[in-house]
């Protein structure tokens, strides 16, 4: 089939007949996915302050190394090599740092707010040329599934640790507000997790006669309503993961303290 | 009520200019209608598509103030009426003239889709049998009016002009309720990753905003669709499973 031809090709960057305010959108998502990255590359690095008594840092969980009595393999190894920088947070974080970057409504946000592939919809872009998520580099982010397995893995031992969360250091059970932030989060990041869409398909979505197994058909509707959500999910976890590692962080410097209520 | 103004586009393929009209607007009116006026009052040789007026037959898209949208759906009082309302063509489709473009690429490429093949009938009477929950899925498709607004808004024909490999979110919905209705027998999936080029796609969801029909294209269509692809070509695990379990 011949290429139809327009009239309207290859416009200015920016250019658009929309009197919105279409750039405010993308703004935001660039504001906030930006503070995030900057933030969790900064807390992960530190490799201190990440746990505070009962509490750990999500960002430092599951801690398969370190210092901390969080730690289920003892202190750093000894074969680590020693140009690495090392901090517990390396082994375990690129699961959910992936698992957002390959996401597939975060994927349609940062191509807007980060590369304006378009910049807003009916907006003209900056570069003619495209490929799309058809070939290289970004068919890559055909492997979502499989950081969803890596990423339900973690959301377990984060669920762990919000029942951590109840066992004070003198061995009595109650619950602090560190353990309120640490359960909300986990709350928020299961509805993120399991409302994915690989999830959706994986629970059902890929049968065409989902009633034929009646488990099923109550999981799929389930994952679905969480999906229907998906990106108030993705957005309320990420506030509450970083937040979660603020907490910990400023008790564990002395900054705040946490205040048991039970 | 007031005056306003409409920065209509008015030419063909050669080109063309916006020209200002000045209308007397009534309570309750939509673009197409002061469209109707200037075209009665003011310029009778100004061409546009309508038929139903009623949201139903997508023939009125274009767009207005820059947004993909039924003339005959956008009231008056959702628009600043204090500037001029711009009213464009759709820009993805070559323009006939004025506010009328050719759509007809879409109809060439609806027929190179696999059409539906049922299953033998289930009963002696050649019915079949099928739960209302396994096509609800497919139902919500089946609203589409073919406006083409979302084919319009799609960066990769707008922008990229990439209609040789590209059917659009409009085909993807149409392939969606063919693919996932639980009578069919056809794949498609292997067209969808090479001819359709569903991989264009980058989810930015500007299709599912513009539907006149709210259908969910980009989440309940096109993602499901691209995990089917990914099941066929790029899940190594499934392939593996497929090898030893058949
Ligand atoms: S979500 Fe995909 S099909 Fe829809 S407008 Fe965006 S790129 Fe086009
Ligand atoms: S999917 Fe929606 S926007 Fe696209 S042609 Fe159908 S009704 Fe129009
Ligand atoms: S689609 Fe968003 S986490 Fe999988
Ligand atoms: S005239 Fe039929 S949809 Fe507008």
């Amino acid at each position: 089939m011949a290429s139809v031809d327009l009239v309207w090709k290859n416009g200015r960057f920016g250019q658009t007949s929309r009197r919105d305010t279409w750039w405010l959108e993308p703004l935001l998502v660039f504001l906030g996915l930006g503070a995030f990255v900057v933030y969790a590359t900064w807390a992960a690095f530190q490799g201190n302050h990440y746990w505070h008594n009962q509490y750990l840092s999500p960002f430092y969980s599951p801690e398969i190394f370190g210092d901390s009595p969080h730690s289920l393999f003892g202190p750093k190894p000894a074969w680590w090599p020693a140009f690495m920088p090392f901090s517990p947070a390396l082994l375990i974080l690129w699961a959910p740092g992936l698992f957002r970057f390959t996401c597939y409504y975060y994927r349609g946000a940062y191509y807007k707010a980060f590369w304006a592939d378009p910049p807003a919809c009916a907006v003209s872009e900056p570069r003619n040329g495209y490929r799309g998520e058809k070939l290289l580099p970004l068919v890559l982010h055909n492997v979502h599934r499989y950081i969803f397995y890596a990423a339900t893995i973690v959301w377990f031992f984060l669920l762990y640790d919000a029942f951590v969360a109840f066992r004070f250091p003198d061995g009595s059970l109650g619950v602090g507000v560190g353990t309120i932030v640490l359960w909300i989060n986990v709350i928020f990041l299961g509805g993120y997790a399991f409302g994915c869409h690989c999830s959706r398909h994986l629970t059902g979505g890929f049968l065409d006669a989902i009633t034929s197994s009646p488990v099923r058909h109550k999981l799929y509707n389930a994952v679905s309503w969480l999906n229907a959500n998906h990106k108030k999910w993705a957005w309320a976890s990420l506030f509450s993961v970083a937040f979660s590692d603020i907490y910990v962080r400023l008790c564990s410097m002395g900054i705040w303290s946490d205040w048991r209520i039970l | 009520m007031a005056q306003a103004t409409f920065r209509i586009w008015r030419g063909d393929k050669n080109g063309g200019a916006f020209k200002d009209y000045m209308v007397e607007t009534d309570q309750g009116m939509v673009v197409l209608d002061a469209v109707h006026r200037i075209q009665a009052e003011q310029a009778n040789d100004l061409a546009v598509r309508w038929n139903c007026k009623a949201g139903k037959c997508g023939s009125c898209s274009a767009e207005i103030n820059g947004m993909p949208r039924l003339m005959c759906m956008t009231r008056l009082d959702q628009l600043d009426l204090s500037m001029p309302v711009i009213v464009e063509p759709m820009h993805a489709f070559p323009s006939i003239r004025d506010l009328v473009t050719d759509v007809s690429w879409n109809f060439e490429v609806k027929k190179k889709i696999k059409k539906f093949k049922p299953r033998k009938p289930d009963a002696p009477d050649g019915t079949w049998r099928m739960q209302q929950a396994d096509i609800d899925r497919v139902q919500e498709f089946r609203k589409c009016i073919e406006c083409f607004l979302c084919q319009d808004v799609c960066h990769v024909l707008r922008e990229h002009q990439k209609h040789d490999e590209f059917i659009g979110p409009r085909f993807l919905v149409y392939t969606a309720a063919l693919e996932m209705n639980p009578l069919d027998t056809e794949d498609r999936v292997a067209d969808l990753k090479e001819r359709d080029g569903i991989g264009y796609c980058n989810i930015t969801t500007c299709c599912r905003q513009v539907c006149p029909e709210h259908i969910t294209i980009t989440e309940n269509a096109i993602i499901p669709l691209k995990e089917r692809v990914v099941d066929q070509y790029f899940d190594p695990l499934k392939k593996l499973f497929r090898i030893f379990g058949a």
